[in-house]
């Protein structure tokens, strides 16, 4: 008996059994509510905050944008960490175009603190 | 089904049940309870989840951190007139079916603390306990034969009919009336269809 079979038919009929494993539970847990369990919200169920505090306003809060700069801030000691780390521990196998390279590297890391500096975020307000 | 069919099914090798046996026995085994204490019955509470009771043999070890992925609230402790709206509140927002325990004589009755202005003399005031647990504070142990307990309660609940338990019933509530501070007391004192208070005996003298 020839068994030509198409390469993508095991992918197809594994297709259909992912697809039978994942809604099968889903339908049959939906039937099962329609049938026996009746949904039953209400105000402190639907409820944002689930701490046993009363809610207050809703979840779309928004942030205000002058948070970038922390963000940045946060990434230049982040990166500089990173690199930092293997740098060190290389240091002393490493040839004088690497070193030049790296200490160039921190230099533009540092810019970006002298530049946060100078605008004056660092200072608590 | 008739029972001597049954059994004489099972001897033969082929095992029947019920749909409410099989969603029940599903339930009862996967009761994730709340994770949240309220003071000393909490520390037994955490010591029967741990290796030495291990809460996990009985599908219990997933203290949920949420209250919409809880099933059990165990009242772990004192509740003062101060957190009661919290835990109200808390069971609340616990989806359907929900089951509590009261654990502790704090918790079922003010215990040890019951004359105190602020101690709410038990849970049960304002939310259907399901287990109490007795002690000061139970040992854990007292904790898995109150699981078991709510277990043997849960296989019995019925999936139709008049006597199906709250959660399957649609007219029934899911959520409880939270108390606000009053001036004196939390208002409403209680909640009048959870619980009724004793009636005092009275010695009529002829």
């Amino acid at each position: 008996m020839p068994t030509e079979t198409s390469p993508y038919l095991l992918l197809a009929v594994f297709l259909v059994a992912a697809l039978f494993f994942s809604v099968t539970p889903l339908l049959a847990a939906w039937l099962w509510a329609r049938r026996y369990s009746p949904r039953k919200p209400g105000p402190e169920k639907n409820a944002i905050y689930e701490c046993g505090l009363k809610s207050k306003g809703d979840a779309w809060v928004q942030f205000r944008s002058e948070y970038y700069l922390y963000a940045i801030i946060f990434l230049i000691f982040d990166v500089e960490t990173i690199f930092l780390l293997p740098f060190a521990v290389a240091f002393t196998g490493l040839p004088v175009g690497a070193f030049i390279a790296m200490i160039a590297f921190l230099l533009l890391l540092v810019e970006g603190l002298v530049w946060a500096w100078r605008k004056g975020i660092l200072t608590w307000a | 089904m008739d029972e001597g069919l049954r059994n004489e099914l099972t001897k033969q090798g082929i095992f029947t049940t019920k749909l409410s046996d099989l969603y029940n026995w599903g339930r009862k085994n996967s009761v994730w309870p709340l994770q949240f204490g309220l003071a000393c019955c909490a520390i037994e509470m955490i010591s029967a989840s741990m290796a030495r009771y291990d809460l996990a043999r009985f599908g219990a070890e997933v203290f949920r951190p949420s209250p919409r992925q809880a099933d059990l609230m165990i009242v772990a402790g004192t509740v003062t007139k101060k957190m009661a709206p919290q835990v109200v509140r808390l069971f609340n927002q616990m989806p359907e079916p929900k089951y509590v325990i009261a654990m502790g004589a704090c918790a079922i009755s003010g215990g040890p603390f019951k004359q105190g202005y602020n101690v709410l003399k038990g849970i049960d005031r304002y939310i259907p306990v399901d287990v109490h647990i007795p002690g000061c504070p139970p040992r854990p142990e007292a904790l898995l034969h109150a699981f078991m307990t709510l277990q043997k309660k849960i296989d019995a609940q019925l999936l139709t009919g008049p006597n199906r338990p709250r959660h399957l019933n649609a007219d029934a509530p899911g959520e409880f009336p939270v108390p606000e501070f009053g001036e004196h007391d939390l208002v409403p004192p209680s909640n009048p269809n959870v619980w009724q208070p004793p009636v005092p005996k009275t010695v009529t003298e002829c």
